[in-house]
């Protein structure tokens, strides 16, 4: 059937910010959907509140609308734009609830607009736990014995009943939320209530535990003349009790006969058939017992998933591309295969490697948190590696995780926990349980004991025996042979299953670059095979490869003159989707010029990892090793290490060491701004203060140096990045304490302690430069004070309360430190203000978490632009003009993910804990600043109770806070301090009770919903306080709550500019177009020959 | 020459139709879930030797009975591993199917001219080597009796025939005609088997006599043998179709099925005589994947709607069969 002609205006819906199980990967899918969409002639009107998104880019819509993803809001956008059809299966689990929410609100109904991809009764099948389950009967599938419940009394019968562990699954959520395994009755009452509580319909699953079965999903395809295709099938190495998000997982299916996959199959192609999703993607789960092959139905996602994208990266088969199409009315044999070209889409991709997925955790970040994995997801990001055999994969993937590991152990940080530890470890399974069960079978245990613990099948069980046995193999050998003179077959052999040059040097005692060397001399190189979904049956056309050690390198490079991009491995916390946005932008814009581009990242749910982002992909971990032997294969100009973050500066310096070029900034400047020593001399050459700072090797020293430079200070450990055991000192005896209990002193491991300056503002900017003139592209206000990470920090571009002579001293400080630095490419600078006074913090020569949102509020492409200054262009080249003012407020917020991970103090501090972001754009700061909270889904309440609770320090700062609230008809509550403090000042208080003055105390407030938004700042004790019971209460409940002072009073405002303003939309071209008018007045007053120039050939800005 | 299918190498190593050939997966791990007797397409494993990247050892799977290694022993088969199996796919892809030998611990150059030796696969008589020796019926008190020409026939056509109610008499593929028409069937089905359709004259011979008389129904080799007894002629393919994920389109109803498909030979459209239509094609390289007579009973496809390996989406063919047994 051809593509349909009815419709033309298509609006899709993004999935908002990243948080735990909604990532990357949907910004991937609805970029390929949108380019689908567009390529076909349609009109894309598209919906996301993440600005650090590829589909949010011009050229990805006709028009975009960066506003908060909540049903009135869309419904508004939905009456401006009047599109014909909404699909609404790429954008995850938010696009799928909002086009239901939709449905039910008739808005869909009363403009006409035409859900296409999956009805809403087809997703109300999917994902309403009852009648999925009924569904499931009607076409004979076993599923687990289960039963949806409306309360916690029909929850504990029903569990009664079936007996104990049972799965609660609440519907309507994502990645598990609120679901978890019970053991027992209490456990029961508490994870079902939490369910309940968040589950859209309050409803909550019930389910017959069948921990313990092999997990398997299959990646289904359909088109509207009910043909199917199933893309991929994956197992999962971890079974059945953890969320398939949180396991490694594995395609093809490997431990199933062709029988029992075919059951698989056509059972899977009856669910799609039954539920009736008409068009696109699906992800249906199965478990299936080891001991006899039984077969139950899990779960079914009627829409492009996580594992969507995974499959798509692993057979290399576009999912969402092709489900965007389908979704238009093209047949799956109408639409040709992309990578071969010549074949149709209607086939099965077929593989010849291994594909291993791994999760990366952030477990470190959350003191506190319950790291044991079950059915509710806790990873922040995932690694995919390629290789012929699964211990190659499998090495791969976990040297690509960016944990300080380069394989299955054997590389000097291997522990050795004992006997009780490894039992533990393996039978309650947590981030690190792989490497437990090289311990386990290195300690005497065998495949069969360490399968009774894990139930991991015993094939992956054998793989992992295979490396440990190869492994004891090379240790006898060293003992005979130097790397120099151990024979290459053996080598081979070693590189074969996956060793990296890393454990090797471990190994045979050597450096890695002797490994290098020796490996070299011997020819044992590298060949890279292609990913062509067919398993080169047919000949690709598209160059996307993979590393192994066989015969034949299929990467032959082309003469093009080639720059190659490194990406920025797995999202974690503090390295999300913004990285990869710049990674794509660098792409596309060295495409733009002409260059072919080498794209190398081991992330699958990016952008930057789609096959036809760059024009050749390696998808390999981002090591020394591994980007060198690309390096040497393809022989580029140079390499970009800008952008990706973090991951590539790491490696800039050996890469540089062994023969590579870095473009744009050198690695000396780099070093420059990572060295403390370094870059404090450089600032005071430059004239700029800094806060007073000094390192301390022991305890009396840090009491010593933070005498002298006066509390509060900041203190962190020299040895870590990202905000790891940072802490604010506010006096002598706090100081001991922290030493004491988080972080280690001694002579090898030096403390770094800064002045920490109290209420300072804290300001970033984003700059590029050429070397020689700088342009700068935002500067950024932080709402929250200066030691909350900049990271977890809201702020607002332009700044709200700056004065001109401080943005002047910015702008300055800015020009002179880039150019100091020879910046060439990006910059982002942070600084503290604090009466008036400019200190810097910090200098990152290179692409910044902002660099997506500053071009996103001002329209400057700044990442494009900092490509092309690496391969020699000049700023002037690009005629920008600085606009500091615009005249539209962008906020931005940051989104964390503490619903998911119970335990945590939801407190913000120098570690960054957030995940995501949002942006709320508005000519009026208040309206911006709600739109980014109601995108972040905090919406402020404007009428009802407040609850406020402040530590001491902050109790007087609050008093205008409520003293507004209270103007504005709020009923104010205070605990006893804070109440005292407030009454003083005329604000009329209700106490609550603290929890240690008997009921009904301030919890009990909380919970029968009398409390409509929380103020409460942190003391900054551990452990489970008061303020922790409130703060952990709110979140639960999803009850606003403020955590700063600052924040609080950003939030005043807001309600203040709703209360009294309209909140409505606009597109972000009408806020560019605006705030270009307002430029050509200026201008063509300040320019006559400006005059009579019509719109459009202006100059951007 | 290489299969791509990712699961059913228990299938494919006792498929008759891969006598005379040695038999590349290109999935590289093989063995995972050992070996099932079950499995087994005929009484034996039938490929001539087995390529793969990495042989599984220690094999998991509640129905496993023995590893492949065992299994190929049992047999006889040579088998080797840790070759590049992707590069000699894409040999195969480029310069087509082509002699190959297997050698332990022998001169190269002798290896070389030992694969040089060997005949052709279109000099080949294979069928004969695979088929019954003598008529074998198999009765389930079905309401249908069909003779079954075997060729070389799969055990999953076999099942699937007795699944729909039909008594199935299996006789050699050069079963005389007039022998068949004394067993008063209700329908003839003509199996698959291995090597050149043009040399398994006798079978077209008794396709000839029997065309008008009978409902008839062919898979693959069958389907061919039925295309030559029309006067079509067939041609080899460069490399064939092996594997499990082919995309064949149903003409009639416009729909797409992923079908398994095993053969190195193909019916040329162009010759087709005016009595037979092309109802199916393959749609990577728009083969004729399915033919029936506008007059006569009769239906063919070149695929393997009885799957194993493969998927179930084409069971409908054996329906068919059916409906002309009941029609006529």
């Amino acid at each position: 059937m051809p593509k349909r002609n009815d419709i033309r205006k298509i609006m899709v819906i993004g999935s908002g910010p990243i948080v735990i199980g909604q990532a990357a990967e949907f910004d991937y899918s609805g970029s390929q959907a949108c380019k689908a969409l567009r390529e076909e002639g349609y009109q894309v009107i598209l919906v996301n509140s993440n600005p650090a998104t590829i589909m949010t880019d011009p050229e990805m819509a006709d028009i975009i609308y960066i506003e908060p993803l909540e049903a009135n809001i869309i419904a508004r956008i939905i009456e401006r734009e009047r599109p014909d059809a909404l699909l609404p299966t790429l954008g995850g689990q938010t696009a799928l609830n909002l086009a239901i929410q939709l449905d039910e609100m008739g808005i869909l109904e009363k403009y006409g607009v035409e859900l296409i991809g999956a009805k809403a009764e087809a997703i109300r099948k999917a994902e309403d736990r009852e009648l999925f389950k009924q569904c499931m009967l009607k076409i004979g599938l076993d599923v687990p014995r289960s039963k949806s419940v409306q309360s916690i009394e029909e929850a504990l019968a029903f569990a009664d009943e079936i007996g104990y562990p049972v799965v609660v699954r609440p519907a309507f959520t994502l990645g598990g939320t609120g679901g978890g395994i019970a053991y027992n009755r209490e456990e029961l009452k508490e994870i079902a209530g939490r369910g309940l509580r968040l589950s859209m319909i309050r409803q909550v699953l019930i389910e017959e535990s069948v921990i313990g079965w092999k997990e398997y999903e299959l990646e289904v395809m359909r088109d509207l003349a009910d043909n199917v295709v199933i893309i991929c099938s994956i197992e999962n190495f971890d079974p059945m009790g953890i969320h398939t998000g949180d396991s490694i997982t594995v395609a093809p299916a490997q431990t199933l006969t062709d029988y029992e996959y075919q059951q698989l199959r056509d059972a899977a192609i009856k669910i799609m058939r039954e539920i009736g999703v008409e068009t696109g993607g699906s992800n249906i789960q199965f478990a299936v017992n080891p001991e006899n092959g039984k077969i139950v139905a899990i779960e079914m996602n009627p829409r492009v998933s996580r594992s969507s994208a995974l499959a798509s990266k692993a057979t290399g088969f576009p999912i969402a591309k092709i489900a965007a199409k389908l979704a238009v009315g093209y047949t799956l044999d109408e639409i040709p295969n992309d990578i071969t070209k010549e074949t149709p889409a209607s086939f099965e991709p077929t593989i010849d490697y291994v594909v291993v997925k791994i999760p990366r955790f952030a477990f470190e970040k959350f003191p506190g948190v319950d790291t044991c994995l079950g059915t509710q997801m806790k990873s922040v990001g995932e690694v995919m590696a390629i290789g012929r055999t699964f211990e190659e994969a499998l090495q791969k993937a976990l040297r690509s995780l960016e944990i300080g590991r380069f394989g299955l152990g054997c590389d000097g940080k291997d522990k050795k926990p004992s006997r009780e530890e490894i039992i533990q470890k393996l039978r309650f399974p947590s981030h690190d349980r792989i490497f437990y069960i090289r311990y386990a079978l290195q300690n005497g245990f065998n495949v069969n004991e360490v399968y009774d613990l894990t139930k991991i099948d015993p094939w992956f069980l054998n793989k992992i025996k295979n490396i440990l046995d190869f492994e004891e193999e090379l240790k006898k050998l060293a003992e005979k042979y130097s790397i120099w003179d151990l024979p290459a077959e053996i080598l081979k052999e070693a590189k074969k299953l996956g060793f990296s040059d890393k454990q090797l040097a471990y190994i045979f005692h050597c450096s890695e670059r002797d490994v290098r060397a020796a490996r070299k001399s011997k020819g044992v190189t590298p060949v890279y095979k292609m990913v062509d979904t067919c398993a080169a049956e047919f000949e690709a056309k598209t160059p996307y490869y993979y590393s192994t050690y066989e015969e034949e390198n299929e990467a032959i490079p082309t003469p093009k003159k080639k720059i190659m991009i490194l990406g920025s491995g797995p999202n974690r916390i503090g390295q999300g989707i913004e990285f990869d946005y710049c990674c794509v932008h660098a792409v596309l814009s060295l495409r733009e010029e002409g260059y072919e581009t080498i794209m190398v990242n081991c992330n699958p749910e990016t952008v930057s990892t789609d096959y036809d982002t760059s024009d050749r992909l390696y998808f390999e971990p981002i090591t020394h090793e591994d980007v060198m032997n690309i390096y040497e294969n393809e022989k580029p100009e140079g390499v970009l290490v800008q952008f990706g973050g973090q991951t590539p500066l790491n490696i800039a310096k050996e890469l540089e060491d062994s023969g590579a070029k870095i473009l744009g900034t050198s690695v000396d400047s780099i070093d420059i701004a990572e060295d403390r020593k370094r870059f404090s001399k450089l600032m005071d050459e430059l004239g700029i203060p800094q806060p007073e700072s000094g390192v301390a090797f022991s305890i009396e020293e840090a009491k010593a140096v933070a005498a002298r430079i006066g509390y509060p200070v900041l203190v962190r450990p020299s040895y870590v990045l990202g905000g790891r055991a940072m802490a604010i000192i506010y006096d002598e005896e706090m100081l001991e304490r922290h030493i004491m209990e988080a972080i280690e002193v001694s002579p090898e491991k030096p403390i770094l302690i800064d002045k920490f300056l109290e209420d300072a503002i804290e300001v970033e900017v984003d700059a590029l430069c050429d070397g020689e003139e700088v342009f700068i592209g935002g500067i950024m206000e932080h709402i929250e004070e200066a030691g909350v990470h900049s990271g977890d920090s809201a702020c607002v571009l332009p700044p709200i309360s700056l004065p001109q002579k401080v943005i002047d001293t910015i702008v300055d400080y800015t020009r002179k430190i880039a150019l100091a630095l020879k910046v060439i490419g990006l910059i982002n600078i942070q600084y503290a203000v604090k009466d008036g006074k400019v200190y810097i913090l910090e200098a990152n020569p290179r692409a910044s978490r902002t660099v997506p949102f500053v071009s996103k509020a001002t329209g400057i492409p700044l990442a494009k632009i900092a490509a092309k200054l690496m391969v020699g262009k000049k700023l002037r080249d690009f005629n920008l003009k600085e606009n500091l003012r615009p005249q539209h407020i962008s906020v931005k917020e940051s989104v964390f993910p503490f619903i998911k991970l119970p335990g945590v103090d939801p407190v913000l501090g120098p570690e960054m804990k957030s995940t995501g972001e949002v942006m709320g754009i508005d000519y009026d700061f208040g309206l911006a600043y709600y739109k980014a909270e109601l995108a972040a889904g905090m919406m402020l309440p404007t009428s009802g109770s407040v609850l406020i609770s402040v530590k001491d320090r902050d109790k007087n700062k609050i008093v205008e806070v409520a003293r507004e609230l209270s103007r504005l008809g709020f009923k104010i509550y205070a605990t006893e301090g804070t109440a005292r403090v407030l009454r003083a000042n005329g604000i009329e208080v209700e106490v609550a009770q603290k929890i240690s003055q008997g009921r009904p105390h301030v919890i009990d407030l909380i919970i029968n919903g009398q409390i409509n938004l929380i103020i409460n700042t942190p003391s900054g004790k551990r452990g489970k306080t008061e303020g922790y019971m409130i703060r952990r209460t709110a979140v639960e409940r999803n009850i606003p709550y403020i955590t700063t002072v600052p924040g609080a009073m950003a939030a005043v405002r807001a309600i203040k500019a709703i209360r009294e303003g309209k909140l409505d939309v606009k597109s972000l071209k009408e806020y560019h177009l605006e705030a270009l008018r307002s430029i050509i007045k200026v201008s063509v007053l300040n320019n006559p020959t400006f005059r009579g120039e019509s719109n459009g050939k202006c100059e951007r800005s | 020459m290489f299969c791509t299918s990712m699961t059913g190498y228990v299938e494919a190593l006792t498929d008759p139709s891969y006598r005379g050939q040695i038999l590349m997966m290109t999935y590289p791990l093989i063995g995972n879930y050992g070996v099932c007797k079950e499995d087994f397409e005929s009484d034996s494993v039938k490929v001539e030797g087995f390529v793969v990247k990495q042989l599984c050892r220690k094999p998991s799977n509640f129905r496993s009975q023995m590893t492949v290694d065992e299994l190929l022993k049992a047999y006889n088969v040579p088998g080797i591993e840790g070759v590049d199996t992707r590069m000699l796919t894409r040999k195969i892809r480029i310069y087509g199917s082509m002699k190959a030998a297997i050698g332990f611990d022998m001169d190269r150059e002798k290896l070389i001219r030992m694969a040089k030796e060997q005949p052709s696969i279109v000099d080949l008589d294979l069928v004969d080597k695979v088929c019954v020796k003598n008529p074998k019926r198999i009765d389930v008190k079905g309401k249908y009796e069909v003779v079954l020409i075997d060729c070389g026939v799969k055990a999953s056509i076999v099942r699937q025939l007795l699944k729909r109610s039909i008594n199935v008499t299996l006789v050699p593929y050069n079963y005389p005609a007039e022998k068949i028409l004394d067993m008063n069937p209700d329908g003839v089905f003509i199996s698959n088997g291995p090597g050149d359709p043009a040399r398994v004259k006798e079978t077209i011979d008794t396709i000839q006599k029997l065309m008008g008389k009978l409902p008839m129904a062919g898979i693959c080799l069958g389907h061919q043998l039925i295309a030559l007894a029309f006067g079509a002629k067939t041609f080899k393919l460069k490399f064939g179709h092996h594997g499990s994920n082919q995309p064949t389109k149903d003409l009639e109803t416009g729909r797409v099925f992923i079908s398994s498909q095993n053969h190195n030979f193909s019916v040329d459209e162009k010759t087709l005589p005016k009595g037979l239509e092309v109802t199916q094609i393959n749609l990577n390289d728009l083969t004729v994947e399915g033919l029936r007579h506008k007059e006569l009973p009769i239906i063919t496809v070149q695929y393997h709607p009885e799957a194993g390996p493969g998927p179930h989406d084409t069971y409908f063919f054996f329906d068919r069969f059916v409906n002309l047994l009941r029609e006529y």
